[in-house]
């Protein structure tokens, strides 16, 4: 700028002094004079200039940082948020959320696994032992997105492997309301129904490596289906739930879809609160009525086919206790269910058609899951079954109950890193089965990428 | 002129107690401001406390029977909650306070965020990609935020429009007195060096022009290891080169102690939200309480 200014000035003084060329040499050193003067004179008022903006800039920055100036600053710091707020956008920015959990284990029995059998319950759905030895277990990828203003989705893909074969299956495939008034929201696709507690918790945030005895006998591990279900929240300061579904049928303890694909249906409330910042707790009961027909149950080489009804009814409770709420320093959990089953309908066994079926069951678990140092957890947990006698023509049938009850202790050791990852072992006294088990297990689940909150 | 015009017509208005705003807050920082802004008019509750860390509390049924009741939710947002608040919203059942209507607040959107990354690998342990939401130790932001919700309570209860205005035009007045007295006696913590437990407090380093030399975390919200304070002990053990320890009041005192104890570095507990300690009982005597914790911890 300043070059400029001079380079400027110099032609203007060329263009001036061009008449004269013809003057004398003293008259032209005359000008040189002066003109060095000028030159001198405007550099000097440059940097003076200068001098003040460093002072002004100077003094500015003083009254920035001084006190009594947060006005001034606060319309500064408004102005670097939109800054900070710069999002690059993009199609990626609506890719739903993607995670996936990983769940291998190691399991060792001392009876074979492949002829488990509780006498007097047999298996249906998902339940039963672990495979045995190293096993990659199941791969879960979840999908999920809000589809709109209104709309949410999940998708949950596992991928087995089962007989040396890879399969991926539909776990579950929802769309849950967001914005219906009044405290209802509306799930519709196939769901883990949301009766009892565990029922809807996925197998990588359970407490111990499989689900308890109840659960297995009586809900095939997890009751899942497809079909609808409404819930409702009270506007009450103490938290009350009620919710209702209605689903297909297809899966145990339903079976074959009766009353034409609306097979089943169910039925939960739910309340819980606060005592404290320390403790709180949750108490619920649910009712499940279930269509069988042809239902499938019992070891693959001894197949049982019940067609008739479900009814189970569940009832829990779990109290949970952190010093001041800061759970995942310290804390406590107490967790306990109840289940009782009527089921009312035939049986259609091996080489005795139509054997008319009216029994009551019921089974319960207590389990205490303590976390005295973060990262470290040691459980408990007691199972037990018990079953009415069927009657004599069940007598030798897998649906005869043993003599004693069915009981199961488990104790498990766990280490979480974070919580996306986490290492365990559990061992298992099994005196359900028809021999006492001594099972040792060992499992690590393992997460990445996005991963939702865990319920309560 | 405003507020004067505000004043005088204010005793003529009668004070009819309609149905009041309901505010649920994240933190108790935000249920302190809203009280300072609408007054009696909201009626407010905290899903935190300040003895517990935000980060990692339990989606409990009792949560969800507020997010169910309320007219506003206000919380810090830039991710801190991220691993309850998404689940009370979803079994809320409260259309009205879902991220996108008025009634959803987060509070980091208001502010200059420290601290965004787009480093999102979790072997760096908790990573915020939309930068740290620790922001009310920036009294500035506080002043930010109380504009926002201010504008939010007009929104959603106009009927109580004049009791919101005149609570943010009193409020902004108070609190700018009082950041003009805190920067005054904070002069002379510019340029102190301190060493944090986790990073909770760069946007009051910021503020305050304090130098963050180290955390006690190795990884963001991992606890800190034996190890890495070994480390720390090494960096800072002879040369005195911090001048605070500085933690939150849910953080664990033992590993600031261990190394205050072998460095002499004094360690200062300071409260992060409303209530962290005996003497922070509202927003002006939280900041109170900061300053003088450090002016008095100075050596």
């Amino acid at each position: 700028m300043r070059t400029l200014s001079t380079g400027f000035l110099w032609v203007c003084l060329v263009i001036i002094t061009s008449p004269a060329l013809g003057q004398t040499e003293s008259e032209i050193d005359i000008l040189r004079v002066e003109l060095a003067q000028m030159r001198a004179d405007y550099e000097a008022r440059i940097t003076l200039l200068e001098q003040r903006l460093d002072d002004a800039e100077q003094r500015a920055q003083q009254q920035f940082q001084q006190a009594g100036q947060a006005v001034s600053q606060v319309d500064s710091w408004q102005e670097d948020i939109s800054a900070s707020q710069v999002d690059v956008g993009g199609d990626n920015v609506f890719n739903p959320a993607l995670g996936v959990i990983f769940q291998g284990q190691a399991w060792s029995y001392e009876n074979d696994p492949d002829d488990y059998l509780i006498p007097g319950f047999p298996l249906g759905g998902e339940a039963g032992p672990l495979p045995e030895g190293l096993a990659l277990g199941e791969i879960e990828i979840n999908i999920s997105a809000n589809v709109d203003d209104k709309f949410t989705a999940w998708l949950t893909l596992p991928i087995a492997i089962e007989d040396g074969e890879t399969e991926v299956e539909v776990e579950e495939a929802w769309i849950e309301t967001m914005k219906m008034p009044a405290g209802l929201s509306l799930r519709m696709g196939r769901f883990y129904s949301n009766i009892g507690y565990l029922n809807d918790k996925h197998a990588h945030s359970w407490d111990f490596a499989d689900q308890p005895l109840v659960y297995q006998a009586f809900l095939g591990n997890q009751y899942l289906d497809d079909g609808v279900q409404l819930r409702w929240l009270a506007p009450t300061d103490l938290y009350i739930e009620l919710g209702a579904e209605v689903t297909r049928g297809a899966r145990y303890p339903a079976g074959g879809a009766g009353h034409s694909g609306f097979g089943s249906f169910a039925l939960h409330a739910v309340t819980g609160g606060d005592i404290g910042f320390s403790h709180s707790w949750r108490a619920g009961i649910s009712y499940l009525q279930a269509e069988a027909d042809e239902r499938v149950s019992g070891t693959e080489d001894e197949a049982l086919l019940f067609s008739g009804q479900s009814e189970l009814l569940m009832a829990e409770f779990i109290w949970k206790w952190s010093p001041n709420g800061n759970f995942r320093q310290r804390n406590f959990v107490f967790q306990t269910e109840f289940f009782w089953r009527n089921e009312d309908g035939v049986y259609d066994l091996t080489g005795s058609e139509n054997l008319p079926y009216d029994n009551d069951q019921l089974g319960w678990y207590m389990q205490a899951v303590f976390q005295p140092v973060p990262r470290w957890r040691v459980g408990l947990r007691y199972d037990q079954l018990s079953s009415d006698n069927p009657g004599p023509a069940y007598m030798d049938t897998p649906l005869m109950p043993a003599s004693t009850d069915p009981r199961r202790y488990s104790v498990m050791a766990d280490w979480s890193n974070s919580e996306f990852s986490r290492l365990r072992l559990q061992y298992t006294l099994d005196q359900a089965g028809s021999d006492d088990d001594r099972q040792w297990g060992l499992q690590y689940t393992f997460s990445i990428g996005a991963h939702g909150a865990h319920a309560f | 002129m405003k507020t004067i015009i505000l004043l005088i017509l204010l005793p003529l208005i009668p004070l009819v107690s309609k149905a009041d705003l309901n505010i649920f807050a994240c933190e108790p920082e935000w249920a302190a401001l809203a009280e300072e802004i609408g007054g009696k008019t909201v009626k407010t509750s905290s899903a935190t406390h300040a003895l517990q860390d935000p980060h990692y509390i339990q989606a409990r049924p009792s949560l969800i029977a507020k997010v169910r009741q309320a007219d506003l939710l206000v919380c810090s947002g830039a991710q801190l909650e991220i691993g309850w608040l998404p689940l009370l919203l979803r079994k809320g059942n409260n259309p009205d306070v879902m991220p996108g209507m008025a009634g959803f607040l987060e509070a980091s959107m208001y502010v200059k965020r420290l601290g965004i990354t787009t480093n999102t690998d979790r072997s760096q342990g908790d990573v915020h990609p939309q930068g740290n939401p620790h922001i009310q130790t920036n009294p500035h932001n506080i002043l930010l935020v109380a504009e926002a919700m201010a504008e939010r309570m007009l929104q959603l209860d106009e009927d109580n429009a004049q009791i919101y205005e005149q609570g943010l035009a009193d409020f902004k007045m108070r609190w700018i007195d009082a950041i003009a007295d805190w920067e005054k006696r904070a002069a002379q913590l510019r340029g102190k060096r301190v060493i944090a437990h986790h990073k909770s407090w760069i946007y009051l380093e910021d503020w305050l022009g304090l130098e963050e030399v180290a955390t006690l975390e190795a990884v963001s919200g991992i606890p800190p290891s034996a190890s890495h304070l070994a480390v720390l002990l090494d960096q800072f053990g002879d040369s005195a080169a911090a001048d605070f320890i500085i933690r939150a009041p849910y953080q664990s005192e033992k590993p600031s102690q261990w190394l205050s104890e072998r460095t002499g570095i004094p360690a200062v507990m300071l409260p992060l939200s409303v209530g962290g300690s005996k003497q922070a009982k509202d927003l002006f005597s939280m900041f109170d309480d900061i300053l003088e914790r450090l002016l008095s911890a100075k050596s």
